[in-house]
């Protein structure tokens, strides 16, 4: 089968499934789980871009998720100018911010890089918090309006539902693109090796500025979805814990896969809720849980589990071979 | 000026407690290559272990503070051996997120042991304060810089003159070379985890009469150490300690002159300045590397 036939087949797969979702799910809290999972997985898109493909950490993404919800939060509805212009601004803001901070952070690597989109990260969250006649401070900003276009009002929802979907999938057919080009090898070869791919005429600076601005505006996007879904936001959402938390997702679901990008916003959306139930044991699970899968799937789930079945079926035809030898 | 001094006073305390923190960090990425981000998570142990073991158990300072620093380096231990240790040979960016869910544990265990409440613990001296230049100095500030300084030179000389310790540089200088002139890095690897988190500990215990110590303490400590560690240059212990004073100072009179708000902003931008300015840290000549 050829390459485009796969990702066609894919891609319609991906559709079929979002539309059989909409349609079969009625309770309004599992359309909202998903919903989650959905921006999460716009979140991981971007960071994965980064991460996976270009191999930049970033352990302050969970700012421009902040910038993109604030920016529409605060045009919208302080200011009353249509959502659909706040997106503009928040994503347009979003890349300008990721341009400018960009621009000496990934002249770092390795650790010292992970430190610097850290410190992005801190001061972003701080500056949140603390301007508080702007952003409505610690206690949050509530009374966001909901999503209109035309006649559809975007309520949570099947509408909201379809919408965050289908920007995912529009996410994923752009990443994909990007993937296929001469960028996109490009960034595999900074992956690799960034002297080598910097020796054979790839402007490594500005592809990394180019991938970073890129992953910000789609974290801005996920943070324009998240603030009209849930009509209030605090810096509690947008903090340390949650660039950890994107780091998590794109490591968990594999690094350098687009479905793993679903798969680990999946999984950290769906974790939580479901170790509710525990209570106060909820953040010992979890963290045993991050554990253990990094102990024995260093490589993320994706590739893990893909591991564990070759495997399994070559350690079976390997004992059928022996029987047949001593017979 | 009597105020600036006063400011400098407690700037220098909380900062050689960044500084003890940051030594700690240093000293385990120098010997292991490995950035532990449940760092903080130790220190947050040590101030709930005093308060338990001090406060509660009543029992008599000096020994309180070697049950806990004990106690801690043992978890740091076990936490080498059980987590860091299987899967040595990942990834930094797995390593990463294998101590962040560590950090997560430790935080959930603290809470079930502890509560959300947060503790406070007496100060260590009864004596009165003493007054310098018209600013109050708490004669607990004293205790804390002077212990500051008597670990990092302990730290210091356990590097420079003991055999165990010149085997543990010889680990950060080329772990390979050192393994086959016989030296057992792996046990240096766990001896290095056991001195990163025992000075953790001592930390959360100096750390403890100052603030309210509560289990999710841990994390802003544990990156305003990195913060300090990376100021002063990644593996280098006076570096590292020197980092964290400045980082305490500077912020010490930041909330005291521009706005308290911002104090823990002041962490981040000195650390980006240094970033971009000098990548390898003010002390440090190594150049900035890739995982």
């Amino acid at each position: 089968m050829s390459q485009q036939k796969r990702i066609f087949i894919e891609h319609t797969l991906f559709i079929i499934a979002v539309i059989l979702c909409g349609l079969l799910i009625e309770n309004t809290y599992y359309l909202q789980i998903i919903t989650f999972i959905g921006i999460n997985t716009l979140l991981a898109l971007g960071l994965n871009m980064l991460m996976g493909y270009a191999g930049q950490v970033s352990l302050g993404h969970a700012a421009f998720y902040g910038i993109g919800a604030y920016t529409t939060a605060i045009l919208s509805t302080t200011f009353g100018i249509s959502p659909w212009i706040a997106l503009v601004c928040a994503v347009g803001g979003a890349i300008f911010v990721a341009f400018i901070v960009g621009l000496p952070t990934l002249k770092l690597s390795g650790y010292y890089l992970g430190m610097g989109t850290l410190g992005f990260g801190m001061i972003v969250n701080i500056i949140f918090r603390e301007w508080s006649s702007v952003t409505g401070g610690s206690s949050g900003f509530v009374g966001i309006p909901m999503l209109e276009l035309g006649s559809i009002l975007f309520e949570a929802g099947k509408s909201y539902f379809f919408l965050v979907w289908g920007v995912v999938f529009v996410a994923i057919v752009i990443c994909r693109r990007i993937l296929a080009s001469r960028m996109g090898r490009a960034l595999r070869s900074i992956h690799d090796g960034e002297n080598a791919s910097m020796a054979v005429g790839v402007n490594t600076h500005i592809l990394k500025l180019q991938i970073f601005m890129f992953s910000a505006a789609l974290g801005s996007i996920a943070g324009f979805l998240y603030a009209h879904f849930v009509m209030f936001i605090s810096p509690d959402s947008f903090g340390f814990m949650v660039s950890v938390k994107m780091v998590t997702m794109v490591v968990i679901g594999g690094m350098a896969s687009v479905w793993g990008a679903i798969l680990g916003a999946s999984l950290l959306t769906l974790l939580p809720e479901v170790l509710h139930s525990f209570q106060e044991y909820e953040m010992i699970i979890f963290g045993l849980i991050l554990m253990i899968v990094m102990i024995f799937m260093p490589q993320g789930l994706t590739r893990g589990l893909i591991d564990i079945y070759e495997h399994s079926h070559k350690s079976r035809s390997g004992s059928k071979a022996n029987i047949k030898k001593t017979n | 000026m009597q105020e600036i001094i006063q400011y400098l006073f407690s700037g220098i305390t909380t900062g050689s407690i960044y500084a003890v923190i940051a030594v700690g960090l240093s000293m385990l990425y120098s010997s292991t290559e490995l950035i532990n981000f449940s760092h903080g998570e130790f220190v947050m142990l040590g101030a709930m272990g005093i308060v338990t073991i001090w406060v509660h158990l009543a029992l008599p300072l000096p020994l309180a503070f070697a049950l806990t620093v004990a106690a801690v380096a043992f978890m740091g231990m076990l936490f080498e051996r059980l987590a860091i240790r299987t899967a040595k040979k990942h990834q930094p960016i797995t390593l990463v997120i294998i101590t962040v869910g560590a950090s997560i544990l430790l935080r959930g265990v603290a809470m079930i042991i502890w509560g959300k409440d947060p503790f406070s613990v007496p100060q260590f001296s009864s004596h009165e304060s003493i007054e310098i230049a018209g600013a109050a100095l708490v004669p607990q500030s004293l205790f804390i810089v002077i212990a500051a300084f008597i670990l990092a030179g302990t730290i210091h000389l356990f590097f420079k003159q003991t055999l165990t310790g010149k085997a543990m540089v010889a680990c950060a200088v080329n772990k390979k070379a050192a393994w086959l002139s016989g030296i057992p890095s792996e046990t240096m690897g766990v001896l290095a985890f056991i001195i990163s988190t025992g000075t953790g500990a001592a930390a959360g215990i100096f750390i403890a009469p100052i603030t309210m110590s509560s289990y999710d303490m841990g994390t802003i400590l544990g990156l305003k150490g990195f913060c300090a560690a990376m100021i002063g240059g990644l593996g280098s212990l006076w570096g590292a300690f020197a980092g964290g004073i400045l980082l305490g100072v500077l912020e010490s009179l930041g909330a005291g002159l521009i706005s308290s708000g911002l104090k823990d902003a002041i962490a981040f931008i000195l650390l980006l300045l240094i970033l971009y300015i000098c990548p390898g840290g003010l002390f440090s000549a190594k150049v900035a590397k890739r995982f």
